[in-house]
């Protein structure tokens, strides 16, 4: 039978393959262009990503941070939001745990406090979009010009509150002050040794995971997340259904913004413990990236986050071992990868749907 | 003298479906023409390819004694064709003076001819009485008052063919009136005024020869004084009714839905709903005829939980609807369904149905809470077998749950739709165009599927503009029209004639 869409393996997993491929592609002629050998530089940079297990532990504490900001992303795209404020909604998170830290790291033993803090960090995350999903979910002002003005009013506001209130006296460096050890959370070396001694791998990748998990249940196997697909789909059809449409969008932006927020736990309490200005450095746009590439889908969202945590952690080495490819690199390959896997996300579609057509054809033929 | 336009055995199909078939008809210069049918008649079709939207597959257009090929709206325009569609093609936020240059600014720099259109403005308005200040904005103005910059746009054009697609749907009566002393006094100065309506008191009033089309074909063309209304009625609707389906002896039982001195005003407070009264016992159908877009669209979404009334009760088995101490109906239609209320919605892709959701998803949609099994979580086994069930008892085709309903054809998704909205056991079903872009062959078999549920007990208000519909189906026949309830019959009475006059907004006298 000749079909006319392309069926789920393929469209879930051949299509994003090829794109990045193709973003690869053109970065490894880039690469020819700044008169290094592309093949050496793919080695460095899995070799540093994924082969050693000091890299790949640094691969995996990024990929924890893209995680949170991917699901966030993808939760509000699967209630037809774009969201493009998780990284000032993380910066957000950032505060609120960095509040909780503050006030109670003297007092309070670790059971409680990180608790606390991380709720601290959704809290912050969720009141953070609240204003945008209200706004879109009652006057219709485009969630995608409120989230990127609230982008701004945030960096304006951390900027002001960490600088006017937070630095310790004395110090020159735009941040809070260090956190106690009552703050840090369990670094995953402590249980697998094998990741080497120093790395920042932490419960962070644990509760990423979980999310995963959680996000997968709540979208694909509730009455909630039906309802959520519902509203993203057909707006006019789930009102049909019952769906409470507003509810539904603010409720997505809440979840939204409080997964951008638990974001800051990695950062913040897995790694730098105190806040520091622009400490999201782009992890919240990274999410958008990582949303669009892995399809919403749990499993995409985790090989995605991996891959640009692989990225990262590849392309800071290759930058120090060739000085010819700046350490920027990273972002040209980052907006190849948007460029391909987001905007030209169909493009080989029809030549794989062709492909599959003539293949079953042929199957067809001998077995008849 | 020749005709203005002469159509010459024009056809036109959309895939299987042939919008027109060899229409042949002309229209003298200087006239008042009126075109009329029932919906889907393919009148819209024959005007859209007169002014350049359509190309006809064969045939001729003639317009002033020569062969024309139409090809897009500005040839149209060239030809001094123009045409004031139903729904206003007005930008909101700019005055009467721009939305009437745009399009024909003519040079880089604006405000000489700015002034020089003023002026001209003025002065059509003057000669026509159209009553329009050219420097008003849109937004401001009534509706008539709109429909003249529409008009007033198209004669600047010098549009000597003016085509009218129902203007006076959304118009008052007194505006009603004053548009057609305008269009008397263009037919005196030599224009050829073109007029689509369903309404045959207007055509009797104003129009100098009328075409009836019907199932895209000329039904028949005649001089106005020769005909009388009732004669237009039966020319578009007449036609031979056939093929009784099974159903016990009608035998209603306790009233289910009663709605009393329903209303209904849109934002700007024009009506479009008036004293709707009517009730639907159990084990009826009770069928709203009307041409579409006379309110029964509004009605059907009140009754349904999708839209507020403006004022009115309505009540189910004697409980009323919880319509009071609302702002908006976000999540009524769930209340509603609970209470016993399913709904086949005539717009199935707009409201219905989820294309990018499966099948089986489909088939739980609006009681995608009664399939969970705690915390919310589906219960996909029941899920599962209920689909399987469905697809099977009403004879869903492709029977895989897991394809995407966008890939079935209307027929089968309308059959989703009736099976997910039975198997929600209504005591009350509101079907919306049941068979509306459904497959001749799958028709039968929704329409045994209505009739099984009313031999069932449940009572069944079906609003179709499909008069063979309404009579295959109904027990009881409301005509609606202008958004009031302008007659009532059983359908042991059925007659096309008076059908066609009440759902002309002709009174029962």
């Amino acid at each position: 039978m000749k079909t006319t869409e392309l069926p789920r393996w393929a469209s879930g997993f051949v299509l994003p393959v090829l794109n990045l491929l193709s973003a690869l592609l053109v970065a490894a002629l880039v690469i020819h262009l700044l008169g290094e050998s592309p093949v050496e530089s793919l080695q460095i940079l899995v070799n540093s990503a994924v082969i050693n297990p000091e890299g790949l532990s640094y691969t995996l504490f990024y990929a924890s941070t893209f995680v949170f900001t991917g699901l966030a992303v993808s939760i509000a795209m699967k209630a037809g939001l774009f969201n493009i404020g998780a990284e000032g909604q993380m910066y957000l998170g950032g505060l609120g745990l960095t509040l909780a830290m503050l006030a109670f790291d003297a007092t309070l033993s670790p059971w409680l406090l990180i608790p606390l803090a991380i709720v601290a960090s959704a809290v912050f995350g969720a009141a953070w979009a609240f204003l945008p999903g209200y706004l879109q979910a009652k006057r219709g002002s485009h969630v995608v010009v409120t989230t990127i003005m609230f982008n701004f009013i945030a960096a304006g506001l951390m900027n002001f509150i960490i600088v006017k209130y937070m630095i310790p006296e004395g110090d020159q460096n735009p941040a809070s002050r260090t956190f106690t050890d009552a703050a840090a959370i369990p670094l995953l070396s402590n249980w697998l040794p094998f990741f080497g001694e120093s790395t920042p791998l932490n419960l962070a990748f644990i509760l990423a995971l979980v999310a995963l998990v959680v996000y997968w249940v709540a979208v694909s196997r509730s009455s909630w997340g039906y309802r959520l697909q519902a509203t993203g789909l057909n707006a006019h059809a789930a009102h049909y259904a019952g769906v409470r449409i507003s509810r539904t969008i603010i409720i997505a932006m809440l979840i939204s913004g409080a997964l951008a927020g638990l974001a800051a736990v990695n950062s913040i309490l897995g790694s730098t413990h105190y806040l520091s200005l622009n400490f999201p450095a782009g992890a919240g746009f990274i999410g958008i990236a990582i949303a669009l590439m892995g399809r919403q889908h749990p499993v995409g969202i985790l090989l995605s986050s991996i891959l640009f945590g692989a990225l990262i952690q590849g392309g800071f080495d290759l930058s120090l071992e060739k000085p010819n490819i700046p350490q920027e690199t990273f972002i040209f390959i980052q907006g190849l990868i948007i460029l391909f896997c987001g905007a030209m996300e169909n493009m080989y579609a029809p030549a794989v749907l062709k492909l599959i057509n003539a293949t079953r054809s042929n199957n067809g033929a001998s077995k008849g | 003298m020749q005709p203005a336009v002469e159509f010459r055995n024009v056809s036109k199909a959309f895939g299987p479906v042939q919008a027109n078939a060899d229409v042949s008809f002309s229209i003298a210069k200087g006239s008042i023409h009126g075109v009329i049918g029932e919906n889907g008649a393919g009148k819209s079709t024959l005007m859209s390819i007169l002014y350049g939207y359509y190309h006809a597959d064969s045939g001729q257009l003639v317009i002033n004694g020569k062969e024309q090929q139409i090809r897009s709206s500005q040839e149209a325009i060239g030809l001094g064709i123009g045409m004031v569609h139903q729904h206003f093609m007005l930008v909101e936020n700019m005055t009467v003076l721009d939305n009437v240059m745009l399009g024909a600014e003519g040079a880089f720099k604006l405000s000489k001819k700015r002034r020089e259109t003023e002026v001209k403005l003025r002065e059509i308005c003057a000669r026509y009485h159209l009553d329009v200040d050219p420097l008003a904005v849109i937004s401001d103005l009534s509706v008539g008052a709109q429909q003249r910059v529409e008009i007033l746009k198209q004669i600047y054009r010098s549009a000597e063919i003016l085509i009218l697609d129902e203007p006076t749907a959304v118009l008052t009566t007194q505006e009603i009136a004053s548009l057609f002393d305008i269009l008397r006094l263009f037919k005196e100065q030599g224009k050829t005024i073109i007029l689509i309506t369903h309404k045959l008191g207007e055509i009797m009033d104003i129009t100098d020869q009328v075409t009836v089309m019907r199932a895209g074909r000329l039904a028949g063309a005649v001089a106005t004084v020769d005909t009388s209304k009732e004669q237009l009625a039966n020319m578009m609707v007449g036609r031979p009714i056939e093929g009784n389906l099974p159903r016990k002896p009608y035998a209603p039982g306790a009233p289910v839905l009663q709605v009393e001195n329903l209303q209904l005003k849109d934002a700007n407070g024009v009506q479009l709903l008036g004293d709707i009264a009517l009730s639907v016992r159990a084990g009826e159908i009770v069928a709203i005829a009307g041409v579409s877009g006379n309110g029964q669209s509004e009605l059907m979404h009140i009754l349904s939980g999708m839209r507020l009334p403006t004022s009115g009760t309505v009540s189910l088995e004697g409980k009323p609807l919880p319509f009071a101490g609302r702002s908006n109906a976000d999540g009524l239609p769930a209340e509603l369904r609970d209470m016993g209320i399913g709904h086949v919605p005539e717009d199935r892709l707009r409201d219905g149905v989820i294309k990018d959701f499966s099948v089986m998803q489909n088939t739980v949609f609006g009681y995608q809470e009664r399939v969970t099994k705690g915390l919310g979580l589906f219960d996909f086994d029941a899920i599962a077998k209920r689909c399987a069930h469905l697809l099977e008892a009403f004879d869903v085709r492709p029977k895989d749950p897991n394809v995407r309903i966008g890939l079935l054809s209307g027929g089968n998704q309308q059959k989703v739709v009736i099976a997910r909205e039975v198997s929600g056991s209504p005591k009350l079903l509101l079907v919306g165009q049941p068979t509306r872009g459904v497959d001749i062959g799958t028709i039968e078999s929704i329409h045994t599927q209505l009739l099984r549920l009313r031999d069932e007990g449940v009572a069944i208000l079906l609003v179709s503009t499909e008069l063979e519909e309404v009579r295959a189906l109904a027990d009881r026949i409301i005509v609606m029209s202008g958004g009031r309830i302008t007659g009532e019959l059983p359908i042991d009475e059925f007659d096309t004639t008076r059908i066609g006059l009440l759902m002309g907004g002709m009174h029962k006298s």
